[in-house]
């Protein structure tokens, strides 16, 4: 029977490549990641062009110009028409890179040390705006801010731009990041549905809570949120925060206080007010596993009466919303004896733009972000990604918009100067990833008000303690 | 020509055939090893080429890393229920598919069907990981559109306002991975162990039906010692699957990189990649990549050494 020949060789052979398998495998991904280049430093950039008011940078004619664009939400079509328009005036070349994999096709050219000339650095898989700071990896943009304006040549650029939008993009005082897209934050709903049912919009947390009663009546959820990603769940969080302390809690928190939570009367009736939800069962079913587009769907089928977002929701969930959904901004209601008024909203820019510093044409990069602060390409952005651009005034008034929208531009008016924005998301990515998990475990009623308030000052301890907690700071 | 010059130049042959995979081996997998080894004594923050030493630094802090310390567990849990259960459940299925049947005057058969049962039990090894992700996703779905709450509502085990929340339950979040793992894996293992079955040559199972032998001892006794290599190489490649598991969790559950809720789910792959690409501490996240090599080394060494077995020919 049998022979004791090539058989038995060829399984060990097998269970031997099987044992080096075993070795290789989980680490193998990560390593191949893993491999640097050295730094080149030399810069072998395009002739340079002269210095005047049209051209502050001193841009060459001809030349390339390499763009990487995260094709997201906003598609990358908006770029493409940029591009175009840049070439015919600069007689460059432009080559154009859109994708969602902006950290996986970016790292080996960041640490090969040939980097695009604008990248446009966002999505699930972005680098870390402020890892790439740090790694001085980033071209100071405060060039842009003080070139002529493409409008009007006799201002600056940086007077062009909405309220925030450097502060926004400053890393360790050095501006490195243009965000260009205005969002606002807060609750939305459906005009719809609550005309149906007879609700008023809610302008106190009270009456915020009456709505949830009855949309319970009605047989539907109060409030859906997008329980995967607890950053969502964290914007109402935040935002009751800063509304009921003012500026002052929200500075606290960035600026890692001892006792930004902890001991704060804020935070703790914002995180009670957020509990109160919970407790009372008006969280629409399910909704601590739904992702944002599962539980923005179900919103949009009127299963839910709320649910907080950016205003990036109305373009993200165009296929998914009913054409007579009337889709509305609210701005997060306020609790009893707050310091900011219901009309405050936390409003920013984001999607952030960057030259990085060692792009082969980095004057190129520069005169690009400056060109996209123009009115004319940011009409071009509006029209195809159904969004605001932080240049003031910066959409033509030709242009029609979209209910949600136009709702959310009318918040912003009633807002007038109280906005509000929180940097710590950018400054401390741990500390966020921390807290966030802690929301999704108060959400899910494992844990109670008092221990999320214990969890969060831990994590913002722990973020004191990193040695470039010192880098930043806001006043 | 000598006998030894005869050998000689058949190494020199074969020497030939191995430099060039031997070279790339080296270049592509050593080499990235020993840099990994290298960065993990520094701060790299992954996005930049300057970075200082740091000494052991990392490896001190990982000592303290409670997330990487669970995760660590979860993957020793993992190791240990992949493969015996997968194995178990692909043997029992391949047994009663290829000698499980009835015996008739003919011999040893699987059971009715078994064939049709073949190509249906390996169906699900033609997905990939990422669309299992999907399609599980939407079984385990938290709210009444998942497949298993609304299966259970409508028996009414589950209260449609109150769904059970299936990844985001920290006692069930593991189980349920550990639900997918097996059902991929269970066909593919099957289908070899079919063929490790079928080579047995027919007379012995003939020999144990005279005996007198049921099934279960048929199996016992004949079967599954006939098939230990297999058994035996199966482990192994189920160990890998159980040490990695970074797909399914980082899709599948809450989080950065997955690993929730709140670290439940956590696996080491996905704590690396969370430090190194968001958190940006590459450093650190290489120290982790160490620690897991010299693990996996450890424990390939064990299996083997645990499973080895006196061999039988046949």
């Amino acid at each position: 029977m049998g022979s004791t020949g090539e058989g038995l060789g060829r399984r060990d052979l097998i269970k031997r490549s099987a044992a080096l398998g075993l070795i290789a495998v989980p680490t193998m991904s990560f390593l191949s990641a893993c491999a640097s280049g050295g730094g080149d430093t030399s810069t072998k950039g395009p002739d340079k062009g002269l210095v005047s008011k049209e051209n502050p940078f001193g841009l060459a004619k001809g030349g390339k110009l390499d763009v990487v664009i995260f094709k997201g939400g906003f598609g990358d079509d908006y770029a493409k028409a940029w591009e175009a328009a840049f070439d015919k005036k600069w007689g460059t070349t432009s080559s154009h890179l859109g994708t969602q994999e902006i950290a996986a096709k970016l790292q080996p050219r960041f640490n090969g040390g040939n980097p695009p000339d604008v990248l446009n650095d966002s999505g699930a898989q972005m680098i870390k705006i402020d890892v790439l700071a740090k790694g001085g990896q980033l071209a100071d943009l405060t060039a842009v801010l003080d070139a002529p304006s493409i409008d009007d040549p006799n201002k600056k650029v940086r007077d062009t731009l909405i309220a925030g939008t450097v502060e926004q993009g400053t890393q360790a005082g050095k501006f490195v990041a243009l965000n260009y897209v205005y969002t606002v934050f807060g609750f939305w709903y459906s005009g719809k549905l609550f005309k149906e049912k007879g609700w008023t919009e809610p302008k106190t947390w009270d009456e915020f809570l009456g709505v949830c009663a009855k949309a319970k009546e009605a047989g539907i959820g109060g409030l859906a949120h997008q329980g995967k990603y607890p950053y969502y769940i964290n914007v109402v969080i935040m935002d009751l925060i800063a509304k009921k302390g003012g500026l002052e809690a929200m500075k606290a928190i960035d600026n890692l206080s001892p006792n930004a939570f902890e001991g704060n009367p804020a935070a703790l009736a914002a995180i009670e007010a957020v509990y109160e939800v919970v407790e009372k069962g008006y969280l629409m079913p399910g909704t601590n596993g739904l992702t944002h587009t599962e539980a923005q769907t179900a919103w949009n089928q009127y299963k839910a009466a709320f649910i907080p977002s950016g205003s990036w929701l109305e373009n993200e969930q165009l296929k998914q919303t009913p054409d007579d959904f009337d889709m509305k901004f609210l701005p997060v209601p306020v609790l009893a004896d707050s310091k900011l008024p219901f009309t405050a909203i936390r409003a920013g820019a984001n999607e952030a733009f960057v030259v990085p510093e060692k792009a082969a044409n980095k004057a190129g990069g520069l005169e690009f972000l400056r060109t996209m602060l123009s009115r004319e390409w940011s009409t071009t952005f509006a029209q195809q990604a159904n969004s605001l651009t932080v240049v003031k005034d910066g959409v033509d008034p030709s242009v029609k918009l979209r209910p949600g929208t136009q709702s959310a531009v009318a918040a912003v008016k009633a807002a007038g100067t109280d906005t509000f924005n929180y940097l710590y998301p950018d400054w401390y990515s741990e500390m966020d990833t921390d807290i966030q998990n802690a929301s999704n475990e108060l959400m899910a009623q494992r844990i109670q008000p008092k221990e999320w308030i214990k969890r969060a000052q831990a994590a913002v301890d722990k973020a004191a303690k990193d040695p470039n907690a010192k880098n930043n700071h806001r006043s | 020509m000598s006998h030894v010059a005869r050998s000689k130049g058949r190494a020199g042959f074969i020497a030939g055939f191995l430099i060039l995979p031997l070279a790339l081996y080296l270049t592509f997998v050593i080499w990235p090893y020993v840099q990994t080894f290298g960065y993990s004594f520094t701060n790299w923050s992954g996005q930049s080429p300057t970075f200082g030493f740091v000494g052991l630094e990392n490896y001190a802090a990982l000592m303290e890393d409670e997330v990487f310390r669970s995760a660590l567990w979860h993957n020793l849990l993992l190791l240990v229920f992949v493969p015996v259960i997968t194995i178990l459940l692909a043997l029992f299925f391949a047994f009663m598919v290829n000698a499980g049947g009835r015996s008739g005057a003919g011999g040893v058969r699987g059971v009715r069907g078994s064939a049709f049962y073949k190509i249906v039990y390996f169906f699900p090894q033609v997905l990939s990981l990422a669309i299992l992700a999907v399609l599980f996703g939407a079984v385990y779905r938290s709210d009444t559109g998942g497949l298993l709450n609304a299966f259970l509502a409508k028996l009414g085990l589950v209260d449609p306002a109150h769904p059970v929340e299936w990844l985001n339950q920290p006692d069930l979040v593991l189980w349920c991975l550990l639900l997918v793992v097996v059902w991929h894996g269970v066909g593919f293992y099957l289908v070899l162990f079919s063929a490790a079955m079928q080579s047995v040559p027919k007379d012995i199972y003939e020999a144990a039906l005279l005996d007198g032998a049921g099934r279960g001892q048929t199996f016992l006794r004949v079967t599954l010692p006939l098939l230990w290599d297999s058994v035996q190489t199966s482990a192994v490649y189920l160990g890998i699957a159980a040490m990695d598991m970074f797909v399914l969790v980082s899709t599948m559950t809450s989080g950065q990189f997955g690993g929730g809720p709140d670290h439940h789910s956590e696996v080491m792959a996905t704590v690396l990649m969370r430090n190194f690409l968001y958190f940006g501490k590459s450093g650190y996240a290489c120290a982790m990549g160490v620690v897991m090599l010299l693990l996996t080394m450890i424990l390939s060494v064990v299996t083997l050494r645990a499973t080895r077995r006196e061999r039988i020919e046949f």
